[in-house]
């Protein structure tokens, strides 16, 4: 076992874990209600929104190069993604479509816009790359991500302590929680706001697939044993942490991907729930 | 309405004062004021000019067809729409102005049963107009109260997507009697239930009614509970069509403006 957990002896091993952790502590406490309000699109949708944005703060860098105006794509990304969550917020409050349709629009827009503008780059002059962005290497996350996702991860979790009660009295049953004086709808664009930074900033160190993954499979999977929300939350953080640290393990000492490590055994852990779930 | 009595005798002074007394007595015993209520959704009119009073400790059944407005009255009443004209007051105050004083049974089939909770736990986000994440021992001997009081104790632990309709009925009126309120509105609470647990739910109604002095509103499409159990009746088609107790609201021509014939319900229709 010693042994075992001297692979957390190096440093990047040390800082892949602690990334890991304090993505799973957010996508959680996040995922939990995403995944209870049926929408396990949207961290797909978000994640594909960030790649518009990425590739819009790579353009920006880009052409601002000589004034040295802006070097840092997530700056431009963070923005990009919060005004398509909040668009696909809009969308559903406004009109008659289903979160996925809203969803499934501003994916595909966003995912246009990434190649047009990654397409105005010379590509000895590009910084993002793509495939890095959709698969993304946990054991690639430097101090400076750590600092980020850190921050972010501390952000995003009390944010969503201190609406708990307020946001899954919402998801509960919206017409309830305003008639009994919740402003249900500020906090539907909080959620979306806060899945946005969650995203974004999750997205560029991970990647896409493995930042949709922490945000529905943890959840989901917490869901099936659960029989109360508070349950589902602690379920699917601890979930999250725990795949973590074993993905890792098994990534490191079989020697493959540690971010499809990470996802496979969230997904052995879901389809246990799924043959185990009390009815 | 103010008056000035500067120049008026001390008997006239007297009489004024009694009547402006009398005035603000009825005011404070006027549970709701709905005044001239339309509400227009889209090139429809959901509501026209709806307008009645009801005064403190009744029994209002709201009847009429559906997609005659009684679920968007019940609304505009939570303060959930707002209306395009007219004028309403609940407990003397705007629509969900004061929640706490209004318990609220939604129709069982907007509930969501693949929601992760236990009755216990529906009962105590009535308190405390939030989600439970811990229980404290007050609230839940709280909670138990009025979970006794409906008769479903038992049902406390009990995951809310396990419970029956009538189960689930009497798990969202303790949710709604739980904080004690003046006012308690009821939309179509009988949907999905069996007569048994409808005639049992009415009855839970008229004794909490008596024992708190509150006054209930209940959305029905049963007619003999509104006969039986109401002290007024609300027949409404978009428009007020009958107002009044049941021997009068509940009357032949009074039905067949709202439903266009009586169906077959001719033992409660007053001829």
């Amino acid at each position: 076992m010693a042994d075992l957990l001297s692979i957390f002896d190096y440093a990047f091993m040390q800082r892949a874990l602690l990334g890991g952790a304090a993505i799973a502590v957010m996508t959680g406490l996040l995922g939990t209600f995403v995944v209870q309000r049926g929408l396990a699109f949207l961290g797909d949708g978000l994640a594909h929104a960030s790649f518009g944005g990425i590739a819009l703060g790579a353009l920006v860098a880009y052409t601002t190069s000589a004034t040295g105006f802006l070097t840092e794509p997530l700056a431009v990304a963070v923005p990009f993604t919060l005004v398509a969550a909040l668009a696909i917020a809009w969308v559903r409050d406004r009109t008659s479509l289903s979160s996925d349709t809203a969803i499934g629009v501003f994916f595909a827009v966003s995912v246009a816009l990434g190649v047009l503008f990654l397409s105005l780059i010379p590509p000895d002059r590009n910084v993002v790359d793509v495939y890095h962005l959709l698969f993304g290497s946990i054991l690639a996350v430097g101090p400076q991500d750590l600092r980020i996702i850190l921050a972010t991860s501390a952000g995003v979790t009390l944010l969503v302590l201190l609406t708990w009660g307020r946001l899954a009295y919402a998801t509960f049953d919206a017409e309830l929680a305003t008639a009994d004086g919740i402003t249900v709808r500020l906090l539907d664009y909080a959620l979306f706001a806060i899945a946005a930074v969650t995203v974004v900033v999750s997205a560029q160190v991970v990647g896409i697939i493995l930042m949709a993954a922490y945000l529905v499979i943890p959840a989901a999977a917490a869901r099936l044993w659960s029989r109360s929300l508070v349950a589902m939350s602690i379920g699917a953080v601890l979930i999250g942490v725990t795949t973590t640290l074993g993905g890792l393990t098994v990534s490191y000492l079989i020697d493959v991907p540690s971010g499809a490590a990470i996802i496979l055994l969230q997904a052995t852990v879901f389809l246990l729930a799924a043959l185990t779930q009390r009815r | 309405m103010k008056v000035s009595t500067s120049s008026t005798s001390p008997r006239v002074e007297e009489a004024l004062s009694h009547t402006q007394g009398a005035v603000a007595s009825a005011r404070e015993d006027t549970v709701l004021q709905v005044s001239g209520v339309s509400i227009r959704q889209g090139d429809v009119d959901v509501l026209e000019d709806v307008s009645f009073t009801l005064a403190q400790q009744r029994f209002l059944a709201i009847i009429g067809p559906n997609g005659a407005g009684k679920s968007t009255l019940v609304k505009v009443l939570l303060g959930l729409l707002v209306p395009n004209r007219g004028h309403v007051e609940v407990l003397g105050e705007a629509p969900g102005a004061c929640p706490q004083r209004v318990g609220y049974v939604p129709q069982l089939k907007t509930f969501d049963r693949t929601f992760p909770a236990t009755a216990l736990e529906l009962v105590v986000s009535g308190m405390r107009q939030s989600w439970p994440a811990r229980i404290r021992r007050d609230e839940r001997e709280l909670a138990q109260e009025a979970l006794e009081r409906v008769g479903a104790t038992r049902l406390m632990a009990r995951p809310i997507a396990r419970l029956s309709g009538g189960e689930l009925q009497r798990a969202y009126l303790a949710r709604a009697l739980v904080r004690k309120p003046d006012l308690v509105i009821l939309d179509e609470p009988a949907t999905g239930v069996d007569f048994l647990a409808e005639h049992d739910l009415n009855h839970l109604l008229e004794d909490y009614q008596r024992d708190s002095h509150a006054t209930i509103v209940m959305v029905t499409h049963d007619l003999a509970a509104a006969r039986h159990h109401a002290s007024d009746v609300l027949v409404l088609n978009r428009q007020v069509i009958g107002f009044g107790p049941p021997e009068q609201a509940l009357r032949r021509e009074c039905l067949e403006r709202a439903y266009g014939h009586v169906g077959h319900d001719h033992d409660v229709v007053i001829p």
